[in-house]
């Protein structure tokens, strides 16, 4: 039962050891009032079933396994994208160590975020006071330029009023007068992560920008703002600088926390790094136009681009895959009169290159998918580029009108007939559909690795490979530094595809004297 | 004697308060011992028994020692006219943080610390009119309160109040002990207020416990801050409480109470008058319309 220190053994394989095995059936049967094995096994097999998806799809009251998080979530990776900026919620603190401990699984870096530390006598009388000595102590402690304030359930229950209480922060001299504290309402029982992404964006713009616009010209500083909205692949921004740069485009993007999300270990600790300057951020009504990179997921800031800063914010589909990265690189060649500069169509061309060779492996190919609306409407579009074919298609969080556009995009390519879109429904109904409907492979995040699993259990032929695209990835490292939009994106994406079909392949046809007539070297 | 737990509920302003401490001085009056617990932001349920303008709440001393944790029971427990314990939830300032969480936070510390736990006979819970959240519904949940009291008037809004009560009590009845009592009718009189409450009362599948007149020397007593049975124990008034109060000792009379329809309680205040029959024909009508035809 002891471990040697030299050789300590984690609980896989330790557990597969005799006296951990005696231990655990006796466990297991002496407390766990575990039902018999084939007991477990006749309702798992009943939960693989037409009949139980059925069910499942009726199922009113219950959430289970939600492919979303809450909105404060979201407002703490905005407000990380802006330079020397400090998250701060306002609300229970144990909210704000779950956020923390998501970012850091995801990122596996160091997240910086405060709370107030709401109790029970807040719930009863407010949290105003605990405002107050939360953003003076948050201020003195971690000196930040900016406080972006987000909350909790608790304080959006009772109804506390975060523009008053500021202010009586402000005027009580717990916070200088000028010192910025954007803020947003972020109740987590509303929307998702990406609601409060925009929410808190929202709330930044408008703190530097509602009343200052008098002397704001659209066009007049010849930029392009880019809005990143809810981004969690670190890549997506160092590709949009890069493809900017190639193009000799003057451009903001509003909201990058590439830096700080990424420090290098050189013994020096970056609470904060890089970000969007306050002064980009007064000067973004300025540009031409605001492009928002996920538009499903961004109304309000839409809004306030339209109806506060005067521009068009001109439509564009999130730049993934071919067509829609050479639409959004047309657009602001469009905008900006700078042509699509060589390095870019070369890029574009490789990419297609890769598409053709690797076509034949991806043709007919069935992948499900599931994320945030604006990711799984770009994977949706780029399968159907690559003559793969889209399944069962959820998104958890967004509308109806986001369902008809996946359906109307489908029903423009012959390899869309398949595509079944989902909306309002969670990764339960995900894994019945993985069962009815078995596609080749899943899309998603770590969380459908128990689907894989569960589908494996009812026999390796029905089995779901899952293939990590998406947030959160828990379990497998730096993905979160991977690029998935432009023609480098597309190219990530189609290389993990293909590898995964590929992988699958070998593993189906490794069977020595079996299936390994298939089992090739050159594929 | 077992302790026997009671809210009284009604419209805002129907005199749930002036009745509850009148009562209670009644109970007392009659030797039992009694607790008030007062569960309003506006702490205002035990001035008459203490003589007091308001009695220092439960939330406002947690608020000042910094946590409910730094409270004793000794600090928040008053006792007044013939050793009626005196406890105020309290609450935050209108338009600030959630009084219901306030009732709830403050009934758990009482059950915490002990308060029910003395010889009582009766507790009483005087609870803000409006039910408007969970939190002043607590005193019905969780087994605390089993017997409701609720008082009314013979007016449409009162009325309405009450059977929406009775709907909130069904909601608990189901899963747990708590039981409608009775109607107190509070008189503002009005034409055959006694026999419409009863009607109602009938209808709701419970009694009216006590028809209780209007009298002046209720207000003069409160100008005095006390209540009637204390100030003028010799009054008209005062018999009346003591009858309540009596009424309440015997009562044996619990229901899971049988809310009506809208339609119901239009139809029956039609019956005694308090309103007209709908005309549906003039519905949606500006004046120049009706000028017109």
């Amino acid at each position: 039962m002891s471990q040697i220190v030299d050789d300590i053994k984690p609980s896989f394989p330790l557990f597969r050891q005799p006296e951990y095995k005696e231990n655990l059936a006796k466990k297991r049967d002496g407390v766990e009032e575990r039902h018999s094995d084939e007991k477990i096994q006749q309702v798992f097999q009943w939960t693989t079933t037409e009949e139980y998806k059925e069910l499942n799809f009726k199922r009113e009251a219950l959430t289970i396994n939600p492919a979303k998080a809450c909105q404060p979530l979201g407002a703490v990776l905005c407000a990380l994208g802006f330079e020397k900026t400090l998250p701060y919620v306002h609300g229970s603190q144990g909210c704000v160590a779950y956020f923390r401990s998501y970012f850091n699984r995801h990122f596996k870096e160091p997240i910086a975020c405060v709370s107030d530390s709401m109790t029970e006598d807040a719930a009863v009388f407010g949290g105003q006071k605990n405002m107050f000595d939360g953003l003076e102590n948050a201020r003195a402690l971690y000196k930040p330029e900016m406080i972006a304030v987000s909350t909790t359930c608790m304080a959006e229950v009772i109804g506390d009023d975060l523009n008053s209480f500021i202010n009586n922060a402000r005027k009580d001299g717990h916070i200088p007068e000028d010192f910025p504290v954007p803020f947003a309402h972020t109740p987590s029982f509303v929307g998702s992560h990406t609601t409060g992404w925009d929410n808190m964006f929202e709330g930044i713009v408008r703190h530097f920008t509602l009343n200052t616009m008098d002397d704001k010209v659209v066009g007049s500083n010849g930029k392009i703002n880019l809005v990143p909205g809810f981004e969690t692949y670190l890549g997506n921004y160092r590709v949009m600088h890069r493809m900017m740069t190639e193009m000799g485009v003057d451009y903001s993007m509003l909201c990058d926390p590439t830096e700080v999300l990424d420090t290098p270990a050189d013994g020096e600790f970056r609470m904060y790094a890089g970000g969007t300057t306050q002064a980009e951020i007064k000067d973004a009504p300025n540009a031409i136009d605001t492009l928002l990179l996920q538009p499903w997921q961004l109304p309000k800031t839409k809004k306030h681009v339209e109806i506060t800063w005067r521009q068009n914010a001109t439509h564009i589909n999130i730049p993934m895959g071919l067509d829609w990265t050479d639409d959004f690189l047309m657009k602001v060649s469009e905008l900006t009169g700078k042509p699509i500069p060589e390095s870019l169509a070369k890029e574009r061309g490789r990419l297609v290159d890769m598409m053709t060779d690797s076509h034949a492996w991806l043709h007919g190919k069935r992948f499900a998918v599931y994320g945030d609306a604006d990711f799984v409407l770009g994977i949706v579009k780029f399968l159907l580029e690559l003559g793969a074919e889209p399944t069962d298609i959820l998104c958890h969080h967004a509308n109806k009108r986001w369902k008809k556009e996946v359906e109307g995009i489908l029903a423009k390519s012959p390899y869309g007939k398949l595509g079944q879109v989902h909306t309002g429904a969670d990764l339960w109904h995900f894994r019945s559909l993985m069962f009815t409907n078995k596609p080749d492979f899943m899309i998603g995040n770590s969380y459908a690795k128990f689907i894989q699993r569960d589908t494996l259990h009812k026999g390796k032929e029905f089995e779901v490979p899952l293939i990590r695209i998406g947030f959160p990835i828990f379990d497998r490292h730096h993905l979160h530094r991977m690029t998935t939009m432009g023609y480098e994106g597309a190219m990530y994406i189609l290389t993990t595809l293909v590898n995964s079909v590929l992988e699958r392949l070998d593993e189906e046809t490794r069977g020595m004297g079996t299936t390994d007539y298939n089992y090739d070297l050159v594929r | 004697m077992a302790l026997r737990q009671c809210a009284i509920y009604g419209k805002g302003g129907i005199g749930k308060s002036t009745t509850t401490q009148n009562l209670v001085a009644g109970l007392a009056e009659a030797g039992k011992k009694v607790m008030i617990v007062g569960c309003d932001p506006k702490a205002d349920s035990t001035r008459l028994i203490l003589h007091a303008k308001a009695q220092n709440s439960i939330m406002e001393m947690a608020a000042n020692a910094g946590s409910v944790e730094d409270l004793e029971l000794e600090d928040v427990l008053k006792v007044g006219y013939r050793d009626i314990k005196c406890v105020e939830s309290g609450g935050p300032e209108p338009g600030v943080g959630c009084a219901g969480r306030g009732v709830i936070t403050a009934i758990n510390f009482l059950e915490e610390e002990g308060a029910y736990e003395a010889d009582l006979d009766f507790v009483f819970y005087d609870v803000l009119g409006d039910v408007v959240c969970g939190g002043f519904a607590m005193p019905i949940r969780e087994n605390k309160a089993q017997e409701i009291y609720i008082v009314c008037s013979g007016e449409m809004m009162a009325m309405y109040a009450a059977n929406n009560i009775a709907k909130g009590i069904v909601k608990y009845a189901n899963s747990g002990s708590v039981r409608l009592a009775g109607l107190i009718c509070n008189s503002r009189n009005t034409a055959r207020e006694d026999e419409l409450i009863m009607e109602l009362a009938r209808q709701l599948g419970t009694q009216m416990i006590h028809f209780v007149p209007r009298d002046n020397v209720v207000q003069r007593a409160e100008i005095r801050r006390m209540t009637v049975i204390e100030y003028d124990p010799t009054a008209k008034q005062a018999q009346e409480y003591r009858d309540l109060a009596h009424k309440i000792i015997d009562n044996k009379n619990f229901v899971i109470p049988t809310p009506i329809t809208m339609d119901a309680l239009e139809e029956l205040l039609m019956d005694f008058g308090l309103m007209d029959e709908e005309d549906e024909s003039i519905v949606g009508k500006v004046a120049a319309e009706e000028v017109a035809a």
